[in-house]
Protein backbone atom coordinates (compact mmCIF):
# COMPACT_ATOMS: atom_id res chain seq x y z
CA UNK A 1 0.00 0.00 0.00
CA UNK A 2 2.98 1.86 0.65
CA UNK A 3 4.08 2.54 -2.72
CA UNK A 4 0.68 3.42 -4.61
CA UNK A 5 -0.04 5.60 -1.65
CA UNK A 6 2.77 7.56 -2.29
CA UNK A 7 2.68 7.60 -5.48
CA UNK A 8 -0.97 9.16 -5.71
CA UNK A 9 0.10 11.58 -2.76
CA UNK A 10 -3.16 9.49 -0.81
CA UNK A 11 -3.67 9.83 3.02
CA UNK A 12 -1.27 7.60 4.78
CA UNK A 13 -2.13 7.23 8.64
CA UNK A 14 1.59 7.87 8.74
CA UNK A 15 0.38 11.73 7.52
CA UNK A 16 -3.15 11.68 8.90
CA UNK A 17 -1.77 10.94 12.29
CA UNK A 18 1.20 13.66 11.91
CA UNK A 19 -1.74 16.31 10.72
CA UNK A 20 -3.57 15.72 13.72
CA UNK A 21 -0.92 15.96 16.02
CA UNK A 22 -0.14 19.06 14.19
CA UNK A 23 -3.05 20.69 15.08
CA UNK A 24 -3.86 18.90 18.57
CA UNK A 25 -0.47 20.61 19.53
CA UNK A 26 -1.10 24.00 18.27
CA UNK A 27 -3.91 24.60 20.89
CA UNK A 28 -2.44 22.38 23.53
CA UNK A 29 0.73 24.49 23.86
CA UNK A 30 -1.52 27.87 23.37
CA UNK A 31 -3.90 26.42 25.67
CA UNK A 32 -6.54 28.62 23.85
CA UNK A 33 -9.88 26.51 22.80
CA UNK A 34 -11.70 27.21 19.56
CA UNK A 35 -14.52 29.07 21.79
CA UNK A 36 -12.11 31.60 22.92
CA UNK A 37 -10.37 31.82 19.49
CA UNK A 38 -13.66 33.50 18.67
CA UNK A 39 -13.83 35.57 21.27
CA UNK A 40 -10.61 37.06 20.38
CA UNK A 41 -11.82 37.53 16.50
CA UNK A 42 -14.62 39.57 17.75
CA UNK A 43 -12.43 41.37 20.06
CA UNK A 44 -10.32 41.92 17.27
CA UNK A 45 -12.99 42.97 14.61
CA UNK A 46 -14.10 45.52 17.07
CA UNK A 47 -11.03 47.26 17.77
CA UNK A 48 -9.47 47.56 14.17
CA UNK A 49 -12.81 48.62 13.13
CA UNK A 50 -12.06 51.86 15.23
CA UNK A 51 -9.50 52.72 12.50
CA UNK A 52 -10.62 50.86 9.44
CA UNK A 53 -13.34 49.19 7.57
CA UNK A 54 -12.61 45.67 7.64
CA UNK A 55 -14.27 42.78 5.18
CA UNK A 56 -15.31 40.61 8.38
CA UNK A 57 -16.40 37.81 6.43
CA UNK A 58 -12.35 37.78 4.64
CA UNK A 59 -10.73 37.25 8.12
CA UNK A 60 -8.47 34.62 8.20
CA UNK A 61 -7.03 34.04 11.97
CA UNK A 62 -4.98 31.04 13.16
CA UNK A 63 -2.54 29.75 15.52
CA UNK A 64 0.51 28.76 13.62
CA UNK A 65 3.43 26.94 15.02
CA UNK A 66 6.94 28.22 15.09
CA UNK A 67 9.43 25.11 16.54
CA UNK A 68 8.27 24.91 20.01
CA UNK A 69 6.64 28.09 20.20
CA UNK A 70 2.85 29.38 18.80
CA UNK A 71 2.08 32.23 16.95
CA UNK A 72 -1.13 34.07 16.83
CA UNK A 73 -1.22 34.88 12.72
CA UNK A 74 -4.23 36.72 11.48
CA UNK A 75 -4.79 38.14 7.57
CA UNK A 76 -7.31 40.86 7.67
CA UNK A 77 -8.50 42.38 4.50
CA UNK A 78 -9.07 46.25 4.75
CA UNK A 79 -11.38 47.79 2.67
CA UNK A 80 -10.77 51.52 3.73
CA UNK A 81 -8.99 53.24 5.54
CA UNK A 82 -10.79 56.09 8.04
CA UNK A 83 -10.03 59.32 8.04
CA UNK A 84 -10.26 60.60 10.68
CA UNK A 85 -9.80 57.93 14.02
CA UNK A 86 -12.29 58.99 16.15
CA UNK A 87 -13.80 56.56 18.52
CA UNK A 88 -17.15 57.97 18.70
CA UNK A 89 -17.96 58.17 14.77
CA UNK A 90 -17.45 54.36 13.70
CA UNK A 91 -21.63 53.45 14.36
CA UNK B 1 33.86 14.07 37.09
CA UNK B 2 30.82 16.43 38.48
CA UNK B 3 27.67 14.26 39.31
CA UNK B 4 24.88 14.40 36.28
CA UNK B 5 21.42 13.43 37.21
CA UNK B 6 19.05 12.85 34.47
CA UNK B 7 15.49 12.19 35.06
CA UNK B 8 14.12 10.09 32.69
CA UNK B 9 10.21 10.77 31.90
CA UNK B 10 7.68 10.77 29.55
CA UNK B 11 4.09 11.70 30.36
CA UNK B 12 2.35 8.97 28.99
CA UNK B 13 2.66 5.24 30.94
CA UNK B 14 4.03 2.17 29.43
CA UNK B 15 6.38 3.68 26.93
CA UNK B 16 9.78 2.68 27.54
CA UNK B 17 11.11 4.99 30.85
CA UNK B 18 12.17 1.88 33.33
CA UNK B 19 13.54 -0.12 30.10
CA UNK B 20 15.72 3.22 29.59
CA UNK B 21 16.55 4.02 32.48
CA UNK B 22 17.53 0.22 33.68
CA UNK B 23 19.73 -0.20 30.33
CA UNK B 24 21.51 3.40 30.40
CA UNK B 25 22.38 2.82 33.73
CA UNK B 26 23.65 -0.59 32.91
CA UNK B 27 25.39 0.48 30.11
CA UNK B 28 27.14 3.41 31.61
CA UNK B 29 28.69 1.40 34.59
CA UNK B 30 29.89 -1.06 32.04
CA UNK B 31 31.46 1.43 30.45
CA UNK B 32 33.18 2.14 34.26
CA UNK B 33 31.26 4.75 35.55
CA UNK B 34 29.66 4.72 38.97
CA UNK B 35 26.13 4.90 38.76
CA UNK B 36 22.88 4.63 40.79
CA UNK B 37 19.60 4.08 39.01
CA UNK B 38 16.19 5.89 41.46
CA UNK B 39 13.22 4.35 41.35
CA UNK B 40 10.72 7.21 41.60
CA UNK B 41 7.37 5.61 40.86
CA UNK B 42 6.40 5.19 44.74
CA UNK B 43 3.48 2.67 45.34
CA UNK B 44 4.29 0.95 41.32
CA UNK B 45 7.47 -0.19 41.87
CA UNK B 46 9.10 -1.64 39.10
CA UNK B 47 12.77 -0.67 37.97
CA UNK B 48 13.58 -3.42 40.51
CA UNK B 49 12.07 -5.89 38.46
CA UNK B 50 13.30 -4.61 35.27
CA UNK B 51 17.20 -4.74 36.84
CA UNK B 52 16.85 -7.90 38.88
CA UNK B 53 17.23 -6.91 42.01
CA UNK B 54 13.97 -7.26 43.74
CA UNK B 55 15.11 -10.15 45.82
CA UNK B 56 17.82 -8.33 47.68
CA UNK B 57 15.95 -5.07 49.18
CA UNK B 58 15.73 -3.91 52.72
CA UNK B 59 15.36 -0.23 52.91
CA UNK B 60 13.77 1.95 50.07
CA UNK B 61 14.01 5.90 49.08
CA UNK B 62 11.43 6.80 51.85
CA UNK B 63 13.60 5.15 54.39
CA UNK B 64 16.26 7.25 53.99
CA UNK B 65 14.36 10.75 53.34
CA UNK B 66 12.19 9.77 56.79
CA UNK B 67 15.58 8.44 58.62
CA UNK B 68 14.67 5.38 59.21
CA UNK B 69 18.16 4.32 57.54
CA UNK B 70 21.16 5.78 56.05
CA UNK B 71 21.46 6.46 52.72
CA UNK B 72 24.19 3.28 51.95
CA UNK B 73 22.29 0.98 53.87
CA UNK B 74 19.50 1.63 50.88
CA UNK B 75 21.60 1.44 48.10
CA UNK B 76 21.34 -1.93 46.38
CA UNK B 77 24.59 -3.00 44.77
CA UNK B 78 24.39 -4.74 41.72
CA UNK B 79 26.72 -7.99 41.77
CA UNK B 80 26.91 -8.96 37.61
CA UNK B 81 28.36 -5.09 37.15
CA UNK B 82 30.87 -3.13 39.43
CA UNK B 83 29.65 0.16 40.05
CA UNK B 84 26.29 -0.04 39.74
CA UNK B 85 23.12 0.43 42.70
CA UNK B 86 20.13 0.47 42.51
CA UNK B 87 17.18 3.04 45.18
CA UNK B 88 14.01 1.39 44.84
CA UNK B 89 10.95 3.08 45.72
CA UNK B 90 8.92 2.04 48.37
CA UNK B 91 5.73 -0.29 47.53
CA UNK B 92 3.30 0.32 50.28
CA UNK B 93 3.21 4.27 50.07
CA UNK B 94 2.08 6.62 47.96
CA UNK B 95 3.50 9.50 45.42
CA UNK B 96 2.85 12.20 48.66
CA UNK B 97 4.99 10.16 51.19
CA UNK B 98 7.48 12.72 49.66
CA UNK B 99 7.81 16.36 48.80
CA UNK B 100 9.84 17.88 45.56
CA UNK B 101 12.48 19.35 48.33
CA UNK B 102 12.76 15.87 50.14
CA UNK B 103 13.74 14.86 46.36
CA UNK B 104 15.97 17.64 45.47
CA UNK B 105 17.95 17.42 48.71
CA UNK B 106 18.01 13.39 48.39
CA UNK B 107 19.30 13.80 44.48
CA UNK B 108 21.85 16.87 45.46
CA UNK B 109 23.21 14.16 48.76
CA UNK B 110 24.56 11.80 45.47
CA UNK B 111 26.60 14.41 43.78
CA UNK B 112 30.08 13.56 44.36
CA UNK B 113 29.08 10.09 45.15
CA UNK B 114 27.80 9.15 41.53
CA UNK B 115 29.02 9.81 38.15
CA UNK B 116 25.63 9.40 36.82
CA UNK B 117 22.32 9.24 38.63
CA UNK B 118 18.90 8.13 36.77
CA UNK B 119 15.60 8.91 38.28
CA UNK B 120 12.98 6.89 36.88
CA UNK B 121 9.91 9.13 36.21
CA UNK B 122 6.08 8.11 36.86
CA UNK B 123 3.32 8.44 34.33
CA UNK B 124 1.41 11.35 34.72
CA UNK B 125 2.07 15.55 34.85
CA UNK B 126 1.54 15.64 38.85
CA UNK B 127 3.57 14.87 42.09
CA UNK B 128 5.29 12.14 41.29
CA UNK B 129 6.49 13.28 38.13
CA UNK B 130 7.43 16.68 39.56
CA UNK B 131 9.20 15.11 42.38
CA UNK B 132 11.37 13.16 40.06
CA UNK B 133 12.38 16.09 37.85
CA UNK B 134 13.36 18.38 41.11
CA UNK B 135 16.38 17.17 41.75
CA UNK B 136 17.13 16.71 37.94
CA UNK B 137 19.84 18.80 35.63
CA UNK B 138 18.70 17.04 32.73
CA UNK B 139 16.12 15.25 31.24
CA UNK B 140 15.61 12.39 28.67
CA UNK B 141 12.08 12.17 27.36
CA UNK B 142 10.54 8.83 26.44
CA UNK B 143 8.61 8.61 23.72
CA UNK B 144 7.06 6.11 21.18
CA UNK B 145 5.51 7.06 17.65
CA UNK B 146 1.98 7.02 18.51
CA UNK B 147 -0.32 10.06 18.44
CA UNK B 148 -0.94 9.50 22.45
CA UNK B 149 2.00 9.54 23.19
CA UNK B 150 4.40 12.52 21.09
CA UNK B 151 1.18 14.71 22.33
CA UNK B 152 1.88 13.72 26.18
CA UNK B 153 5.66 14.15 25.77
CA UNK B 154 4.63 17.51 24.66
CA UNK B 155 3.22 18.70 27.24
CA UNK B 156 6.09 17.04 29.60
CA UNK B 157 8.14 19.09 27.90
CA UNK B 158 6.74 22.52 28.36
CA UNK B 159 6.20 21.85 31.79
CA UNK B 160 10.18 20.60 32.19
CA UNK B 161 10.89 23.98 30.15
CA UNK B 162 8.91 25.56 32.88
CA UNK B 163 10.71 23.94 35.36
CA UNK B 164 13.99 25.71 33.71
CA UNK B 165 15.32 22.64 32.49
CA UNK B 166 17.54 23.55 29.49
CA UNK B 167 18.63 20.23 28.81
CA UNK B 168 15.90 18.00 27.26
CA UNK B 169 16.53 14.92 25.23
CA UNK B 170 14.76 13.03 23.05
CA UNK B 171 14.25 9.03 22.97
CA UNK B 172 11.92 7.46 20.62
CA UNK B 173 11.69 4.05 21.12
CA UNK B 174 9.60 1.14 20.31
CA UNK B 175 10.26 2.23 16.40
CA UNK B 176 9.19 -0.74 13.59
CA UNK B 177 10.45 1.17 10.28
CA UNK B 178 8.56 -1.52 8.33
CA UNK B 179 5.18 0.47 9.47
CA UNK B 180 6.73 4.10 8.87
CA UNK B 181 7.81 2.81 5.58
CA UNK B 182 4.68 1.72 4.21
CA UNK B 183 2.96 4.88 5.73
CA UNK B 184 1.13 3.34 8.14
CA UNK B 185 3.10 4.44 11.40
CA UNK B 186 4.69 8.16 12.43
CA UNK B 187 8.75 7.89 11.53
CA UNK B 188 11.33 9.30 13.81
CA UNK B 189 11.53 12.51 11.83
CA UNK B 190 7.65 13.06 12.50
CA UNK B 191 8.10 12.96 16.10
CA UNK B 192 11.43 15.48 15.92
CA UNK B 193 10.12 17.47 13.54
CA UNK B 194 6.67 17.49 15.67
CA UNK B 195 8.79 18.04 19.29
CA UNK B 196 11.34 20.28 17.90
CA UNK B 197 13.25 19.64 20.67
CA UNK B 198 17.08 17.90 20.14
CA UNK B 199 16.99 13.55 19.39
CA UNK B 200 19.50 11.49 21.40
CA UNK B 201 18.78 8.22 20.20
CA UNK B 202 16.40 5.82 18.19
CA UNK B 203 15.58 2.36 19.98
CA UNK B 204 13.68 0.10 17.43
CA UNK B 205 10.57 -2.30 18.77
CA UNK B 206 12.34 -5.70 19.74
CA UNK B 207 11.47 -8.74 21.54
CA UNK B 208 14.65 -8.93 23.53
CA UNK B 209 13.59 -6.31 25.39
CA UNK B 210 10.59 -8.48 27.04
CA UNK B 211 12.42 -11.76 27.24
CA UNK B 212 15.42 -9.57 28.79
CA UNK B 213 12.66 -8.25 30.98
CA UNK B 214 11.23 -11.05 31.90
CA UNK B 215 15.07 -12.84 33.21
CA UNK B 216 15.55 -9.35 35.11
CA UNK B 217 19.12 -8.60 32.82
CA UNK B 218 19.07 -5.81 31.29
CA UNK B 219 19.95 -6.12 27.58
CA UNK B 220 23.17 -4.07 28.58
CA UNK B 221 24.55 -7.24 29.75
CA UNK B 222 24.65 -9.72 27.68
CA UNK B 223 22.63 -8.99 24.72
CA UNK B 224 23.45 -7.74 21.22
CA UNK B 225 20.44 -7.45 19.91
CA UNK B 226 19.37 -4.26 17.79
CA UNK B 227 17.96 -2.87 20.94
CA UNK B 228 20.98 -3.42 23.00
CA UNK B 229 22.96 -1.72 20.34
CA UNK B 230 20.46 1.18 20.39
CA UNK B 231 21.02 1.39 24.46
CA UNK B 232 24.91 1.40 23.68
CA UNK B 233 24.92 4.05 20.95
CA UNK B 234 22.17 6.15 23.25
CA UNK B 235 24.74 5.48 26.43
CA UNK B 236 27.43 6.63 24.22
CA UNK B 237 26.08 10.02 23.11
CA UNK B 238 25.54 10.58 26.96
CA UNK B 239 28.84 10.36 27.41
CA UNK B 240 29.80 13.03 24.83
CA UNK B 241 31.02 10.69 22.33
CA UNK B 242 29.90 11.93 18.45
CA UNK B 243 27.71 9.05 17.45
CA UNK B 244 25.88 10.14 14.41
CA UNK B 245 22.76 9.58 14.25
CA UNK B 246 22.71 7.91 11.10
CA UNK B 247 19.77 5.52 12.13
CA UNK B 248 17.57 7.89 11.15
CA UNK B 249 17.66 7.27 7.66
CA UNK B 250 18.56 3.87 7.87
CA UNK B 251 15.41 2.90 9.78
CA UNK B 252 13.19 5.53 7.22
CA UNK B 253 14.68 6.02 4.08
CA UNK B 254 11.82 7.53 2.00
CA UNK B 255 10.51 7.96 -1.29
CA UNK B 256 9.83 6.67 -4.47
CA UNK B 257 13.08 5.18 -5.17
CA UNK B 258 12.95 2.94 -1.95
CA UNK B 259 10.02 1.57 -2.95
CA UNK B 260 10.61 0.98 -5.84
CA UNK B 261 13.73 -0.96 -4.64
CA UNK B 262 11.51 -3.01 -2.67
CA UNK B 263 9.02 -3.85 -5.39
CA UNK B 264 11.98 -5.37 -7.15
CA UNK B 265 13.19 -7.18 -3.68
CA UNK B 266 16.21 -5.25 -2.80
CA UNK B 267 17.43 -2.82 -0.16
CA UNK B 268 18.59 0.28 0.13
CA UNK B 269 22.18 0.33 0.33
CA UNK B 270 22.91 0.74 3.98
CA UNK B 271 22.59 -2.00 6.62
N1 LIG C 1 11.95 -1.23 22.39
C1 LIG C 1 11.05 -2.08 22.91
N2 LIG C 1 10.70 -3.21 22.23
C2 LIG C 1 9.77 -4.07 22.75
N3 LIG C 1 9.15 -3.90 23.93
C3 LIG C 1 9.45 -2.80 24.65
C4 LIG C 1 10.40 -1.83 24.18
N4 LIG C 1 10.48 -0.86 25.12
C5 LIG C 1 9.63 -1.19 26.12
N5 LIG C 1 9.00 -2.35 25.85
C6 LIG C 1 8.01 -3.03 26.70
O1 LIG C 1 6.98 -2.10 26.97
C7 LIG C 1 6.48 -2.29 28.29
C8 LIG C 1 6.52 -0.98 29.04
O2 LIG C 1 7.85 -0.58 29.24
P1 LIG C 1 8.32 0.19 30.54
O3 LIG C 1 9.77 0.45 30.40
O4 LIG C 1 7.86 -0.51 31.78
O5 LIG C 1 7.49 1.55 30.37
P2 LIG C 1 7.21 2.72 31.42
O6 LIG C 1 8.27 2.65 32.48
O7 LIG C 1 7.29 3.97 30.58
O8 LIG C 1 5.83 2.51 31.95
C9 LIG C 1 7.33 -3.37 28.92
O9 LIG C 1 6.64 -4.58 28.89
C10 LIG C 1 8.56 -3.42 28.05
O10 LIG C 1 9.14 -4.70 28.03
MG1 LIG D 1 7.95 2.58 34.64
Amino acid sequence: MGFLDRFFRRETPRKSAKERLQLVLIHDRADISPGTMELIRKDLIKVISNYMIISEEGIEMDLERDGRSVALVASIPVLEVKRKRSREGDK
Amino acid sequence: METRIIVVTSGKGGVGKTTVTANLSARLAMEGFKVVAIDADIGLRNLDVVMGLENRIVFNMIDVIEGACKLPQALVRDKRVDNLYLLPAAQTRTKDAVTSDQMKELCDSLRGEFDFVFVDSPAGIESGFRNAAAGADEALVVATPEVSSVRDADRIIGLLESFGKTSINLIVNRVRPEMVRSGKMLGVSDVMEILAIDLIGIVPEDDSVVVSTNKGEPLAMTDVSPAARAFEKIAGRIMGKDIPLRDIDDLEEKGFLVNFRKLFGRRGGRS
